[in-house]
């Protein structure tokens, strides 16, 4: 291959845009296709295992079907059907409610996520700041590193209520928490980018004389930049798990969490509330995650890309 | 070209350097003097792991000698670094791919605290002088190894040092780049008149490109010979075809010969190990 053949191949725009719509338009088809096939297999395991459909107003009617397994596990408490669960977004919870349950579920996911984005940029600081400390210094990575793990060992259902004793029965308790689980993907995932530039490129960082401050914005931080975008969709996650386990135990209200807490106690008169809270929770994680993959493409494109 | 009558742009006296490996010390260079003039192209070659690589380090501060003295511009080399009096090729191009080639090139100009435009308009003159003046927007990696390479001397360049260091800047490319990248850094060195020390491994580099070659031995790196080469300039393609020229490839080789001392593992390792000791020690 000629040199000029490699350097005129495409322009480079172009190609970064196809790549910021092949990075989201492809995985989202992906997962609505995939959304489409667990509905089918739990559709199929009810009408090959399940148990013949309730009662309609304490009458028993007549199942149009009979499954050839009944399997307990299989019964409309355990798996409601689809449309069930879909059905409760748009139905209030409760008949004293006057809004959908839909409605409703996304104030709390709004609440759960503004603690929960608060955290993750908290945290992302915090763990960043100490990634770069430990870069810098051998002797305080040595020293501070091993509790840096241990903070992620105390079960955060431990820690929640102690936090919220402090801080409080709002926002800023979640927003604490969520960073607690933020940092650190972030500090283990800086301490290793920070560090990645070839020694070479420090060398010649050293040939032009620049210091320490000059040669983290020049070359460290940047070279650590997809390596914190990893540890930073980690992060969106963990985030929002943290906001929701921080509101739950304690019953902060207007969260997902506390969301949770009711309508577990509803569970066998209402089973689909709770599956549709289940999925109101995995859709904020999913869209704060892909938040941070657009931020991602955008912040990397014209990097290379993986070999293709 | 040359003007040897002026002060030595670099000054090396008694140098020894030593390493520490596994707690056994070794001696890697062993007494070197050496005076390189304003203008010249010097190369430094000789066997593996003989500390030339060590050598043009020391001329640069990024290691330092166990004992003697280096002067660049009449100063200490650590002096010089800061001073940012000399500018450094490496074997690998060591370009930064969230950087285009302009900014690639201007890199050493922002450290240094140049303005925008002044930035700009030196980048560009050094991408037009290694004649990349179409590729300034490109990323490095969509350029070709030995395009790369010509975007690492313009970032040398850029901050106009009186010195350019030359760590086997070719060493990865293949013979007919190679070739190729000689004749325009000798184009290049007749434009600018910088002073170059190279470090190669190759016999028909060393000669094509310099005014002299310094012959150095296997460790302890000592000097063993130091070679003028009287070939014409400008030099080109057809230099490559004189009889004087087979000559001094020959009377290099021969230099070498001499100079292979016996060679250990140990010492092999040693020496390998010491081109390689980081460069995050303390400035």
């Amino acid at each position: 291959m000629t040199s000029a053949g490699r350097a005129d191949s495409g322009s480079p725009r172009r190609r970064q845009a196809g790549s910021l719509l092949r990075g989201l338009v492809g995985p989202a088809l992906a997962f609505v296709g995939i959304l489409a096939v667990i509905a089918i297999v739990w559709e199929t395991a009810k009408l090959i295992g399940g148990v013949p459909w309730r009662e309609v107003a304490g009458v028993p009617i007549d199942p149009p079907w009979n499954p050839p397994l009944r399997i307990g596990l299989f019964n409309d408490v355990n798996l409601p059907h689809v449309w069930e669960i879909v059905g409760a977004f748009f139905q209030p919870p409760s008949r004293r409610s006057e809004f959908t349950l839909g409605a409703l579920l996304i104030d709390a996911a709004i609440f759960t996520w503004r603690g929960a984005a608060i955290g993750f940029v908290i945290g992302a600081v915090v763990g960043l700041l100490l990634a770069i400390v430990f870069v810098h210094s051998r002797l305080l990575e040595r020293a501070l590193v091993p509790y840096v793990i241990a903070s992620q060992t105390v079960p955060i259902i431990a820690l929640a209520p102690m936090v919220v004793l402090w801080i409080g029965r709002d926002w800023p308790s979640v927003a604490l928490i969520s960073a607690y689980l933020t940092f650190f993907p972030v500090t283990i995932a800086g301490i290793r980018g920070l560090a990645s530039p070839d020694p070479r490129a420090l060398e010649l960082m050293r040939s032009y004389a620049a210091g320490r401050w000059t040669i983290l914005r020049k070359v460290r931080l940047p070279a650590a930049l997809p390596y914190l975008f990893t540890a930073l969709k980690i992060s969106a996650t963990a985030s929002v798990v943290g906001a929701i386990v921080a509101e739950a135990p304690t019953g902060i209200p207007g969260g997902l969490g506390r969301a949770i807490i009711t309508f577990n106690q509803q569970y066998a008169s209402g089973p689909q509330k709770l599956w549709a809270t289940v999925i109101a929770c995995a859709a904020v994680g999913i869209l704060f995650f892909l938040l941070v993959r657009a931020a991602e493409l955008l912040t990397l494109r014209g990097r290379q890309q993986p070999a293709t | 070209m040359t003007r040897s009558d002026s002060a030595p742009v670099v000054d090396i006296r008694g140098i020894y350097k030593e390493f520490e490996v596994d707690g056994s010390r070794t001696l890697a260079l062993d007494g070197i003097d050496l005076a390189i003039s304003p203008g010249e192209f010097v190369s430094l070659i000789g066997p593996s792991g003989c500390g030339k690589s060590t050598l043009l380090r020391l001329i640069g501060d990024l290691t330092g000698p166990t004992r003697g003295s280096i002067e660049v511009n009449g100063k200490p080399a650590r002096q010089a670094r800061s001073d940012r009096d000399y500018g450094m090729v490496f074997q690998a191009p060591v370009l930064f791919d969230w950087r285009t080639i302009e900014a690639n090139v201007q890199l050493p100009l922002e450290i240094v605290g140049v303005g925008t435009d002044e930035r700009r308009r030196r980048a560009s003159e050094m991408i037009d002088l290694v004649e990349l003046s179409e590729f300034g927007r490109h990323h490095p990696w969509q350029l070709s190894g030995g395009m790369q390479q010509r975007a690492a001397i313009a970032r040398a360049l850029v901050i106009q040092p009186k010195l350019l260091l030359m760590d086997e800047p070719f060493g990865a490319l293949d013979e007919m780049t190679r070739e190729r990248m000689n004749s325009e850094l000798l184009r290049i060195w007749e434009r600018t008149g910088t002073t170059v020390v190279f470090v190669t491994h190759s016999i028909p580099e060393a000669v094509f490109l310099s005014s002299r070659v310094v012959v150095m031995s296997a460790r302890p790196g000592r000097l063993t010979h130091v070679i003028g080469i009287d070939l014409p300039r400008p030099r080109d393609e057809s230099t490559r075809e004189l009889d004087r020229y087979y000559e001094l490839v020959t009377e290099v080789r021969e230099a070498l010969k001499a100079g292979r001392g016996p060679v250990t593992e140990e010492s092999e390792m040693a020496a390998e190990f010491g081109a390689r000791v980081s460069p995050e020690h303390t400035p």
